[in-house]
């Protein structure tokens, strides 16, 4: 039977990354987990507040954890690490700190009162857990044979501690063990839990492109086909920002990055037409034709050799 | 290098009260091992190194609202994930562009954007910066 799950999609997801979002359905479906889109969502605010005494930024992951309640689910997902990572922790805000959480339900007297009791779920953590490694492994019937794929985690998913989707923040290898499950071969980069710059791709594109070129530049010196991510942001500043980066370092060379949403769709036989690819600015196609990955998958399963 | 007074004026009392009731008291247990400094990756471009941000709040100095440190911090927590006293130095970063941004100092306006890059930028850094850097 195929199970439900609440899902948040962010707002990026339905326009920059509106393929990270049309894939993670994709993806889910394959293992018969239909993503339910809240009937009614706002922008999560992208960062968690930090400051002690300013508690309006709690305000709209809150309002978000309510609508799911609302909709009848007691666990919520993301794709996009930004969103996990505020709803995550505007919610263990919320569980343990019983005044902030009784002022914040008073604010918004026309709500429900929320008290935490939702769940909020990176895509690949219920990944793991409800289908795990072995189970991804099953599905494959595109086995991304010979493709070096370098994978970026940024901050958001595992900083901090209290939210991290890695057992080990400072050396994770849940990517890594994902790409391995996809029939491909994981090159780990010492960048790869480093910030791409985040925001400050706004006012300071220069730094980001400084950021960017050192990032993809030791992708590069291990032959990394791609890179693969799970933040509309790091997607944008390692992609797009390759431009400026090039403007810095002009042998940098050209390499793609992907969603892990989208790998995975490519894996599991969805039609390459459907992936996106020709929304990126360094198109990822000609390395997967390179790969001999854009034939017809099989029709069953293949088994992927480690 | 200019020498830091540390007559206790009431000024720097003040300060140093504000950023430790937005931030968090342990601050004044930063021995200056420097771990913060030595794994932010924005730490080249810094005015003041991180550290050095926390020394000076110890001493009450609101001289740091100067310096670009925290509009360049990015808030990726590398710092705050790795200090040995258990210090949210992105917290205090975070506290400094309050300060800044309730007395109405901006770093990113939106009339500075150009056309192109609104169009260009995805909502993701768009709110973000808005958020962070923007009264
Ligand atoms: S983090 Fe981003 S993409 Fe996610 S909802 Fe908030 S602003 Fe939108
Ligand atoms: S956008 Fe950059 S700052 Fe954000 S999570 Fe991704 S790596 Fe970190
Ligand atoms: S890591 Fe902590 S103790 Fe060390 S200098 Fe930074 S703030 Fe101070
Ligand atoms: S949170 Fe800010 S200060 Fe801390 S390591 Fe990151 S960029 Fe540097």
């Amino acid at each position: 039977m195929t199970e439900k799950i609440a899902y948040y999609p962010g707002c990026t997801a339905k326009s920059y990354a509106k393929y990270m979002d049309l894939t993670a359905r994709e993806v889910m479906k394959k293992f018969d987990i239909e993503l339910v889109e809240l009937t009614r969502w706002t922008c999560c605010g992208t960062f968690f507040g930090l400051a002690e005494d300013n508690l309006t930024s709690q305000l709209a992951p809150m309002r978000n954890m309510i609508r799911t309640r609302e909709d009848g689910f007691t666990d919520l997902t993301t794709t996009c690490s930004m969103c996990y990572n505020t709803l995550k922790r505007a919610n263990i805000l919320i569980q343990n700190d019983e005044e902030k959480a009784s002022r914040l339900n008073a604010f918004m007297y026309e709500e429900e009162d929320y008290e935490g009791d939702v769940r909020v779920w990176h895509l690949l953590e219920l990944l793991l857990e409800k289908v795990d490694i072995a189970g991804i492994a099953k599905k494959i019937v595109n086995p991304l044979k010979g493709l070096k794929v370098a994978p970026y985690y940024g901050c958001t998913l595992l900083r901090p501690k209290e939210v991290t989707i890695d057992k080990n923040p400072e050396k994770p290898t849940i990517l890594s063990d994902l790409i391995f499950a996809l029939g491909a071969e994981a090159v780990e980069t010492p960048y790869m839990t480093e910030c791409c710059g985040s925001y400050l791709t706004v006012k300071d594109k220069h730094l980001v492109a400084d950021r960017t070129n050192r990032i993809i530049g030791s992708a590069a010196r291990r032959e990394a086909d791609l890179l693969v991510v799970s933040c509309p942001l790091c997607q944008f500043n390692l992609d797009r920002r390759q431009k400026e980066a090039r403007e810095l370092n002009s042998a940098l060379p050209e390499i793609p990055v992907v969603y892990f949403t989208q790998l995975m769709a490519l894996a599991l036989g969805v039609d390459v037409k459907e992936l996106g690819f020709h929304e990126h600015y360094v198109d990822p196609t000609p390395v997967l034709r390179k790969r001999k990955l854009l034939g017809t998958p099989m029709k069953v399963p293949v088994k992927v050799k480690k | 290098m200019s020498m830091v007074k540390l007559t206790k004026t009431e000024k720097r009392i003040a300060f140093r009260q504000k950023v430790l009731d937005l931030a968090g008291a342990n601050i004044m247990r930063c021995y200056q091992c420097g771990e913060c400094s030595g794994g932010c990756p924005e730490s080249a471009v810094m005015d003041l190194l991180p550290n050095q941000v926390i020394h000076k709040i110890q001493l009450g100095d609101e001289s740091v609202l100067d310096t670009n440190t925290f509009w360049i911090c990015s808030s990726c927590l590398i710092c705050s994930a790795r200090c040995p006293k258990g210090i949210d130095i992105a917290k205090v970063m975070e506290s400094l562009r309050e300060i800044s941004l309730r007395a109405k100092k901006s770093y990113v306006t939106l009339e500075a954007l150009t056309k192109e890059e609104l169009e260009e930028l995805p909502q993701i850094a768009l709110i973000s910066s808005f958020k962070k850097q923007t009264s």
